[in-house]
């Protein structure tokens, strides 16, 4: 029951919170509320340990919710029994009290009626004789009682007398011992009165609980007097405490027994829920045979049986999975051997019709080349698809060693330059003045950034491809920036599909086979990094790897910003910035960009860039820019393939591209605002 | 040049297109298709290099690769198919020289099959010493003690390249250049694999080797002599 749980949590946090809701009014009225806040936090701290064993810990929570309820009940129990059992004691006291005083009273009476009256000396010693009666009836009526109870004869009221004509037996100091409101009582009426008074001592003989009782009566002369009967509860008080201590003693037991009872019934049931928790722990981390003991037909043994079953279902499930995944990777590895085997029969006869065709007839030859070339692209295409399909079927493992970007880079632009020869471009690269070491797998990296690099040059139209590195934080970043024709909106996440591409009638000059993209992703996700794309119409892409710096490290940005620093729209804020202020340069982000678009305005410093040293005039870009690598993290760059495309109405395009061809040059935000969106979450 | 190659291969297409490219390259080729015959074939024709295809009937590649080992160092280059598997290192393991991943080019096969036969070639005399070993390099001989050491003409290769630069601390990269004459970057897995199955017979505690010595994070060196 959640309800209950946490109902009882919150009484075990109850010094805390208590403490701290009395130092919230305090708060209100008095101006020491924070300091005794304070007081509270330090006290609260030490309580934190068991707080948390509390709440963890249902054992704890049932037996100290138990020991709490019993408590209560023992105490219950022991208030009724005390209280009837002093009920008792007292009514048999006060029945003898009252029987004796009855008789004591009477014999007062009596002995007040045949004492005779001496007229003679009433005016004399009345005072003293009645007085001296009064003594030795005091005295009579103690002596019979031998101790159990104590006579006080007390005048009545009347101005200085009072204390006069007081006499009491045993030490008993007459005035304080008589309650006065008794005293009022027994002088107006007639009847017998009592109460509960204390019983004080004129010898220092601590004073007792005691049962008063007393009756105004007339003396031998007439006189009215008051007497009163006095009887120590002692022994009473003494029974109840024994009777209290017993039951004390009986309830700490009780709550004792009870506790530990509690605690072996709940560890009882308990043990095999923390059994079945423990083994669903191990289930969850693969260890797949692991079972439940089940002993007994009870609700823990179906609990159990109940337990097994779903474990067993589950390793069925996961087996038949495993078996499924294992035959489609053996089904992968015997497509590959069995179409590699006639494949390299026909590749090599196709060499060497190839190598012999000078002897052919022109038709025969070009008809030889078709076929090497093709064969080429079947082959490139056959292990792209082995590859992706080793991908799918989760067989592709990582080789991590620490490798040093730059290297890579190094090797995949002298593989590339015969291309860019051709396609009259230059590969530069930026920010190779420091290592950018990361654990990755050589190969597989090597081929990302193959494929990103040849793809750069071959949609670059012949303009230059920068090639930028970068390490910070946890996270090392190349990205591959080309100045062809771009990507339209939307192409972005598109280029990563399998077998896509951005202009099916556009002519390839180097055959690729479609997948090429898709492996790169599978690669960077294969490292735990990113793979991304960014694009304009017109105005180039630029695709970026984002790897973590080690393999078990979770990325969380990257070095190198997604969209270029030349982008179209980051020169036309560069632009607007000194000029227009921030307002127009937000106007031309998408949408999404809005968010933090006046922060990022307000943020934005533009400063001139070099002009391009006599570089290319075609360029809307000078080949080479100043740009330095960035000291920190990306933080809002996206994982996985996510990546966006700027939307613009095209003859805004137009017109700024002409700009920035006018201008010869451009300007560079030095600090880049961040337009990286969410829509390219995957 | 010697160039009898043995082709054991099943599929009789590609046996005999290999011939085909192995004949016009100069070299004598002879076949067998069965894993069972591959071993006397093997001793009939008493080739200089064996292409061996990993996926046979009867006996498979693997198998033919140990037992022609167990008598023979001559050269042993496989056929596969597959590249990432375990298979590779297997046969790397079973005592393969060298390995070429199916399509391959003639060109690619002609140049693993002579960087394999080159070492036949006469080489000068010499003597070189590595750790408390003596070779002798054009006696092909490897001696601990007067004792004479059994070694594939691929380790003794590899022994010699690590012997002559005592100094120098070869990377996987350069071994697998000088030693099989691989031009761009190959798979480092050959290197490791016979640099085990070399320790596996020079060294006294292969656990603890003291001949070829691992520098971590490079490569290897000789051990001090």
């Amino acid at each position: 029951m959640p309800g209950d749980s946490r109902a009882r949590t919150g009484r075990a946090a109850g010094p805390g919170r208590g403490g701290s809701r009395f130092g919230r009014l305090l708060q209100d009225g008095t101006p020491g509320g924070p300091v005794f806040r304070l007081v509270v936090r330090w006290v609260r701290r030490p309580l934190l340990p068991a707080v948390r064993l509390w709440r963890r810990n249902l054992q704890v929570r049932v037996v100290a919710g138990t020991l709490l309820m019993s408590l209560g009940v023992v105490l219950l129990l022991g208030l009724v029994v005390i209280g009837q059992v002093r009920n008792g004691l007292l009514d048999a006291k006060e029945k003898a009290a009252q029987s004796q005083a009855a008789g004591g009273f009477s014999a007062a009476q009596d002995r007040a009626a045949t004492t005779p009256s001496v007229p003679g000396e009433q005016d004399r010693g009345r005072t003293g004789a009645s007085v001296n009666w009064r003594s030795t009836l005091v005295e009579q009526l103690a002596s019979g009682g031998q101790s159990a109870y104590n006579v006080v004869a007390l005048s009545l009221e009347t101005g200085n007398t009072a204390s006069r004509g007081a006499r009491a037996s045993g030490e008993v100091d007459p005035t304080t011992s008589i309650p006065a409101d008794l005293r009022h009582n027994v002088a107006q009426g007639t009847n017998t009165y009592q109460k509960f008074a204390r019983i004080q001592y004129t010898n220092g003989k601590p004073s007792e609980a005691g049962l008063v009782i007393g009756k105004r009566l007339n003396d031998a002369d007439g006189t009215p007097y008051e007497l009163y009967y006095l009887f120590p509860l002692t022994q009473e008080e003494d029974s109840l405490a024994l009777v209290k201590t017993t039951l004390a003693t009986a309830g700490l037991f009780l709550l004792v027994l009870l506790g530990a009872i509690t605690w072996l019934m709940v560890r009882q049931v308990l043990t095999p829920v923390r059994m079945a928790a423990g083994i669903a722990e191990r289930l969850s981390v693969g260890k797949l045979q692991e079972r439940m003991k089940v002993t007994g037909e009870d609700d823990i043994a179906r609990l159990g049986e109940a337990f097994n079953k779903m474990a067993q279902n589950l390793q069925l499930k996961i087996q038949q999975l495993e078996e499924l995944s294992r035959m489609q990777r053996r089904f992968v590895s015997d497509v590959s051997h069995e179409l590699r085997t006639p494949l390299t029969t026909v590749r090599m006869a196709a060499d060497v019709i190839h190598d012999a065709r000078a002897d052919f007839d022109p038709v025969t030859a070009r008809s030889a080349e078709l076929l090497g070339d093709q064969l080429d692209r079947f082959e490139s295409l056959l292990s792209d698809l082995l590859e992706i399909s080793r991908f799918d079927a989760g067989a592709a493992a990582l080789e991590a060693a620490p490798i040093d970007l730059r290297e890579v880079v190094q090797r995949v632009i002298s593989g590339a330059e015969p291309l860019a020869e051709r396609k009259g471009s230059r590969v530069v690269v930026v920010g190779d003045e420091q290592p950018v070491v990361a654990e990755a797998d050589a190969r597989r990296v090597e081929r990302v950034l193959r494929n990103l690099v040849v793809n750069a040059v071959e949609h670059g139209e012949g303009r230059d491809v920068i090639v930028k590195l970068a390490a910070a934080g946890g996270a090392v970043a190349v990205a591959v920036r080309d100045y062809g024709v771009g990507l339209k909106p939307g192409e972005a996440t598109r280029v990563f599909n399998r077998f896509w591409r951005a202009d099916p009638a556009r002519a390839r000059t180097t055959g690729g086979t479609g997948l090429g993209l898709s492996i790169a992703v599978e690669d960077a996700r294969l490292h735990g990094g990113w793979l991304q794309a960014w694009g304009e119409a017109g105005g180039g892409s630029q695709f970026r790897l984002t790897l973590p710096r080690t393999a078990d490290e979770p990325l969380r940005g990257s070095p190198i910003p997604l969209e270029p620093e030349d982008s179209r729209r980051n020169r036309e804020q560069a632009a607007a910035g000194p000029a227009g202020g921030p307002g127009r340069g937000t106007a031309a982000g998408t949408g999404s960009a809005a968010g933090g678009g006046t922060g990022a305005g307000a943020r934005l410093s533009a400063v001139p860039a070099q002009p391009p040293a006599g570089g290319r005039q075609a360029l809307p870009v000078p080949p080479r820019m100043p740009s330095v690598p960035r000291a920190t993290a990306d933080p809002t760059a996206l994982p996985g393939s996510g990546a966006r495309v700027v939307a613009r109405p095209s003859d805004q395009a137009g017109s700024t591209g002409a700009a920035g061809d006018g201008d010869g040059g451009e300007a560079m935000a030095s600090t880049r605002a961040e337009r990286e969106d969410g829509t390219g979450g995957r | 040049m010697k160039g009898r190659v043995l082709v054991v291969d099943d599929d009789t297409a590609l046996a005999e297109m290999l011939g085909i490219v192995l004949r016009g390259e100069g070299f004598e080729p002879s076949f067998v298709s069965d894993g069972d015959k591959a071993l006397a074939a093997f001793r009939e024709a008493k080739p200089d290099l064996v292409l061996l295809d990993l996926m046979l009937p009867g006996r498979d590649g693997i198998e033919v690769c140990r037992l022609i080992r167990a008598e023979s160092g001559v050269p042993i280059v496989m056929l596969t198919a597959k590249s990432d598997t375990v298979d590779v290192v297997v046969g790397l393991e079973s005592g393969a020289d060298d390995y070429i991943v199916k399509p391959f080019k003639p060109k690619e096969l002609v140049a693993r099959i002579r960087a394999r036969l080159r070492r036949s070639e006469e080489p000068a005399p010499e003597q070189l010493a590595i750790g408390d070993l003596v070779i002798d390099v054009a006696g092909h001989s490897v001696k601990r003690d007067g004792q004479s050491i059994a070694l594939t003409p691929l380790e003794f290769d590899l022994l010699v390249a690590l012997a002559r630069k005592p100094w120098q601390v070869f990377t996987r990269e350069v071994l697998l250049e000088q030693v099989w004459g691989y031009r761009h970057a190959a798979d480092t897995r050959l290197v490791n694999v016979h640099v085990q199955r070399l320790r596996s017979k020079v060294e006294k505690d292969p656990e603890r080797p003291e001949i070829v010595v691992t520098v971590r994070g490079v490569g290897y060196k000789a051990g001090p002599s």
